[in-house]
């Protein structure tokens, strides 16, 4: 396994997420489009951390430092968008995202 | 430059840890007292806004003659340029916290979590406006963002509010996101999360080839993404007039003015730290990619807020424009556009914040955000009627006010050198014509049209006293010295 393997893994969970986002019909799943996007970034980090070195610190973990703390901040956005989804929900009897547009000009 | 340790740090954080203690005992006392009907909460939230301020202050004098210091082993970085933004917000948001009590959409009395968040996102901006890492600047911005999809959404009875919730978290989380892909690949070209060696070791590694311009550009895209998405410039933009025109008036008032703010204190410590070396823009000139996002911002923001009848809505356009007219300083990344994009922040502080009170009192008055509740209201209430054209003129950038100087600058910022820009003042100049024709409407309808009703005027003392809080620095800003050397003498390394 080179860079080149997780990068290319990567980009494509990126570009599914992005899909999802713009193509699903249901709130819930653009929540997981977005913890696609979210989790291809932690792939990244880890597998630039793993193989990129630089001079003056060869063992880099600054990489996996950043993922531990996406992980957490994907988590915090998960639960703030639930909440967020139920409020819609209590007020328009809906979670699809084209029925919640009262707001427009 | 060496940085210091986190026990060694914690004396110069002492302003974002008061913040934090007030939120803390904000919600706490917010149990203790049983009166509903107090404003004691809201004034608890505004003594930690004090407290901040003083011990900013004081942190300001400690580092005024020494050099700027690195805090958490170079997570942030304490300088002058971070203390401008920190007094910059804790204005903003004592504003809001004044605003929320006088709206009467917000019932807010005792609602200790309301000021509690409005702390914690004031927490959050502090963070942004100071990091120096790539973890810091991510964790800065979501801190900021997930607090700011709760108070959007805070009216929990109005599905206009929880509307505008939905679509702020949708387009923020994507944009975050995309924003965090960019930065990971930022991060594997240069193995290193700080911003200075960033900036060090970027030119080497396109000079050795092991990185393309191409791969640079793309990843300044990405975090162009998040970064256009807090200060809301095309193409990411659309969140903003829904969110706005849906979240309760002193949110959308402190969205527009404080989010924005710290949008853009990132965005220049970004960029002027990481990203200026010859090295890299000789590779990479993401200085036109900037000048053409920001005049199709302002272009975008101005002519979608020509058929507006909202006025909430229409502030938002404008907002947007704004926006725009503040990347122009950014374009050249000087140390001129520097101090033009942060002389401009102050005067906006005061202009935007206060037409968006005069919003408030309209539609504490009227019980809507329409235009039609602006009808006569210079026979019903002349004070806050002329209050309010001096807020629009400064806004659309006609002498003598402050929004003149301002704009001013920013357009000197970009005609000043040399450079083939001279086009996007140009448009600049065209946008301001275009900005005139519907701020005007608001003038006319309170100037030249008959109100709807007889009745007098509802607003109190107090909230006149506030409103002429925002009037003078409006009116005299321009014309004090201080502001200038305030702004110019201000440089990020």
């Amino acid at each position: 396994m080179t860079l080149q393997h997780y990068l290319v893994i990567s980009a494509i969970l990126f570009s599914l997420g992005i899909f999802a986002v713009l193509t699903r019909k249901n709130a819930i799943s653009i929540l997981m489009g977005i913890e696609l996007i979210l989790n291809s970034c932690n792939l990244n980090f880890v597998a630039f951390s793993r193989f990129v070195s630089i001079p003056d610190n060869p063992n880099n973990i600054d990489g996996q430092i950043i993922a531990i703390f996406g992980i957490v901040l994907a988590a915090a956005e998960a639960a703030v968008f639930l909440a967020i989804i139920l409020a819609i929900y209590r007020e328009f009897g809906s979670i699809r995202p084209d029925e919640v547009d009262t707001l427009k000009g | 430059m060496d940085s210091l340790k986190n026990i060694e740090s914690l004396l110069y954080f002492i302003p974002e840890i008061l913040l934090v203690v007030f939120a803390a005992a904000v919600i706490i006392f917010d149990l203790i007292v049983k009166d509903r009907e107090s404003d004691k909460v809201a004034y608890l939230a505004l003594v930690g806004l004090g407290c901040s301020l003083l011990a900013i202050l004081i942190t300001n004098s400690i580092i005024g003659t020494d050099e700027p210091r690195n805090l958490f082993f170079g997570m942030i970085r304490l300088d002058e340029f971070a203390i401008f933004f920190k007094i910059l917000l804790i204005l903003a948001t004592s504003a809001t916290i004044l605003f929320s009590l006088r709206s009467e959409e917000l019932d807010v009395k005792l609602k200790g979590e309301y000021f509690a968040l409005l702390l914690a996102v004031t927490f959050g901006m502090f963070l942004m406006a100071s990091s120096t890492n790539l973890l810091m600047i991510f964790i800065s911005l979501e801190t900021v963002s997930l607090t700011s999809y709760i108070l959007a959404g805070f009216l929990t009875h109005s599905p206009r509010s929880s509307e505008a919730a939905f679509k702020y978290i949708t387009y923020g989380a994507v944009a975050s996101g995309t924003m965090l892909f960019g930065l990971s690949l930022i991060f594997g070209m240069t193995g290193t999360g700080d911003l200075a060696e960033i900036g060090e070791r970027l030119p080497e590694v396109l000079a050795s080839g092991e990185v393309t311009a191409l791969g640079l550009l793309i990843a300044i895209t990405f975090i162009l993404a998040g970064i256009g998405y807090k200060i809301a410039s095309v193409p990411f933009h659309m969140w903003s007039p829904d969110v706005y025109e849906g979240a309760p008036i002193p949110i959308t008032a402190f969205l527009s003015v404080a989010s924005k703010a710290a949008g853009f204190a990132l965005f220049l410590r970004f960029f002027y730290s990481g990203f200026k070396a010859p090295g890299i823009l000789d590779s990479v000139d993401w200085g036109l990619l900037l000048a053409v996002v920001s005049a199709l911002t302002m272009t975008v923001g101005n002519l979608a807020a020509l058929p507006q009848r909202n006025v909430k809505r229409l502030l938002a356009y404008s907002s947007i424009a704004h926006g725009g007219y503040l990347l122009m300083g950014g374009v050249l990344l000087t140390s001129d556009g520097l101090s033009a994009i942060l002389f401009y922040l102050i005067v906006y502080l005061f202009m935007n914040l206060g037409a968006f009170y005069v919003v408030i009192l309209v539609a504490n008055d009227s019980g809507s955000e329409m235009i039609e509740g602006f009808r006569g209201l210079s026979s019903r209430s002349p004070l806050i009627a002329s209050a309010m054209m001096i807020f629009l003129i400064s806004l659309t950038g006609i002498p003598p006010f402050a929004g003149f100087f301002g704009k001013f600058f920013l357009f000197k910022a970009v005609i000043d050198i040399d450079s083939g820009f001279y086009w996007l003042a140009f448009i600049g100049l065209l946008n301001s014509v275009i900005s005139l024709y519907y701020y005007a409407r608001i003038i006319k309808a309170m100037y030249f049209e008959s109100a709807d009703e007889t009745e007098s005027f509802y607003s109190t003392k107090s909230a006149l006293v506030l409103l002429t809080v925002f009037v003078i620095p409006t009116i005299f800003i321009g014309f004090l010295n201080i502001f200038y050397s305030l702004s110019g003498n201000i440089a990020l390394q």
